[in-house]
């Protein structure tokens, strides 16, 4: 069955949508009830049998890259570019198409967000590469 | 004097299950279960061959484990059958299950999880493993699944379409995890094919068996997928071609043909060729059109393309993809074939072209991989 890792965005992506306020602008009941949604998405997909993974992420963040032959690796310390997009986090899926990881996908963007309305946040949905399959021919 | 011969019998033939890869605890079992036969029975006189006389009963002490485990599973799974289906012939035990357990109710995955725990005997931690999902996730999966099925009626006549098509799905997925699903579906279909005597059981059967014929020469010792022109046909494993000729034969001789069956007579006459030069493209050709004729699927009418390919050239090929477009977006075996279509007509660029395309678009690491060697050699080619 086909996985699909469901990210979410500190930044980056399309056009942010209308109730997109950043977190650091909510009231303290307004994050609990996003965390709270967060939660509960996980334990969703538990008892459907379709939870593989979720993680959070620190938006801080080092790059890290090979610095050549008998010389220390080169790390650069953050803040990144503004432009560069941010991983927040993500819900790793296994499902049976790809339409189900679309559906999960729009009922993780439905999170409520400051007011209690949804913050019409956008997911990047992306397919996990498998197996081949046996039969080719 | 027995004692001191097994005490070091023991461990070796703890060590040769363990290495065949049965699990320790069970071989454990197994082995101290053989050496307690063998002090009773040697004590009249030792065998010729100890150590093959133990592997032997270890053995088979392990079978019987793995039987009594599976019959434990099934009467779990029993309690919600025995209520719709009443008193059961032992006899169709596999084909009701079946039935159950691919239910129409189901999704494709659920269908997958719960057949493997309820008819193949798995545990659900091997079946979380060969799907690469947590154990709890399966867990909940089939216990879902179940609860799906129990609220169905069972008075209707199943579908034996919808049981075949989950046993293709499991034996497509392969090798994923420590679990060989190939031969676990292969297995369920033998199990089925003695107790429903349709024909498309067997043509499924025989597809199954001579697709996984070919299973040592598909991957080489890289990982890599070799593609089928390119295998070493010596490690073909003759028994099983053998074997999958002999139950398709009989499956067409029913005269009652339908996909499997005729993919099946496709694997056939490529497991028939001694090297791909010796393929009957013109008869693997019929089959297709039957097969498009039969099914309307556009991942058949693709594979005929490759067929055309091969019977009226490259040019005849490509035409026999045109159309194909719409039905098949973003699938990447319409850039693979039009790519190998390309690639025999001369134009490499072209060719080298779609490939990336293909391996851009492969939703699998191992044909990716295989595109882009195919772009690359291309390229390299041209230099």
């Amino acid at each position: 069955m086909p996985k699909y890792l469901l990210l979410k965005h500190y930044r980056g992506g399309p056009e942010p949508t209308p109730n997109f306020a950043p977190m650091s602008e909510w009231t303290e009941d307004e994050v609990t009830a996003h965390i709270a949604f967060q939660r509960e998405v996980g334990r969703m997909l538990s008892a459907r049998g379709e939870f593989v993974d979720a993680q959070a992420l620190s938006p801080e963040g080092t790059y890290v890259r090979y610095g050549g032959p008998d010389a220390a690796p080169v790390v650069t310390d953050g803040p990144f570019p503004e432009a560069k997009e941010l991983i927040a986090g993500w819900f790793l899926v296994d499902v049976d198409s790809e339409a189900r990881a679309h559906e999960i996908a729009a009922h993780v963007s439905s999170a409520p967000g400051q007011g209690g309305q949804p913050i019409y946040e956008w997911i990047e949905v992306r397919p996990v590469m498998g197996n081949a399959p046996a039969v080719t021919e | 004097m027995n004692d001191g011969l097994l005490r070091v019998l023991g461990p070796q033939v703890l060590a040769a299950l363990v290495r065949r890869g049965t699990d320790f605890a069970a071989a454990e079992d197994a082995v101290q279960e053989g050496l307690l036969e063998a002090h009773q029975a040697w004590a009249e006189g030792r065998p010729d061959d100890p150590k093959g006389w133990l592997l032997t009963v270890a053995a088979r002490k392990l079978i019987d484990a793995h039987r009594s485990d599976a019959a434990r599973r099934r009467r779990e799974d029993a309690a919600f059958r025995e209520r719709e289906a009443g008193p059961t012939e032992q006899a169709d035990d596999t084909l009701l299950l079946l039935f159950m357990c691919c239910h129409p109710a189901l999704s494709p995955a659920s269908a997958v999880a719960l057949t493997l725990r309820a008819v193949g005997g798995l545990t659900t931690k091997e079946i979380a493993d060969a799907f690469l999902v947590p154990e709890a996730t399966m867990a909940q999966r089939i216990s879902r699944a179940k609860r799906t099925v129990a609220g169905q009626s069972f008075t209707q006549p199943a579908d034996v379409a919808v049981v075949l098509r989950v046993l293709y799905l499991i034996f497509n997925e392969g090798y994923t995890g420590r679990i060989d699903l190939a031969a676990e579906a292969i297995r369920l279909t033998r199990q089925l094919a003695i107790e429903c005597d349709e024909p498309e059981v067997a043509g499924l059967l025989a597809l199954m068996v001579l697709h996984h014929a070919r299973g040592a020469a598909r991957i080489d010792e890289h990982g890599a997928l070799v593609p089928l022109d390119r295998q070493d046909r010596s490690r073909w494993d003759t028994t099983e071609i053998a074997e999958g000729i002999r139950i398709l034969q009989t499956a067409l001789a029913r005269d009652r043909r339908g996909e499997y069956q005729i993919q099946a007579a496709i694997a056939a006459l490529h497991d028939d060729a001694p090297s791909p030069d010796d393929t009957d493209w013109q008869q693997i050709l019929a089959w297709y059109d039957e097969l498009v004729a039969l099914t309307d699927n556009p991942v058949a009418a693709l594979s005929r393309a490759v067929a055309v390919g091969e019977v009226d050239g490259p040019l005849a090929g490509l035409r026999a993809t045109d159309g194909l477009d719409v039905r098949l977006l973003g699938h990447h075996r319409l850039d693979a074939v039009r790519a190998h279509l390309h690639e025999k007509a001369g134009h490499l660029d072209t060719a080298a072209e779609h490939y990336a395309r293909a391996a851009a678009a492969s939703r699998s690491t191992a044909e990716r991989d295989h595109l882009a060697k195919q772009v690359a050699r291309l390229r390299t080619a041209r230099r």
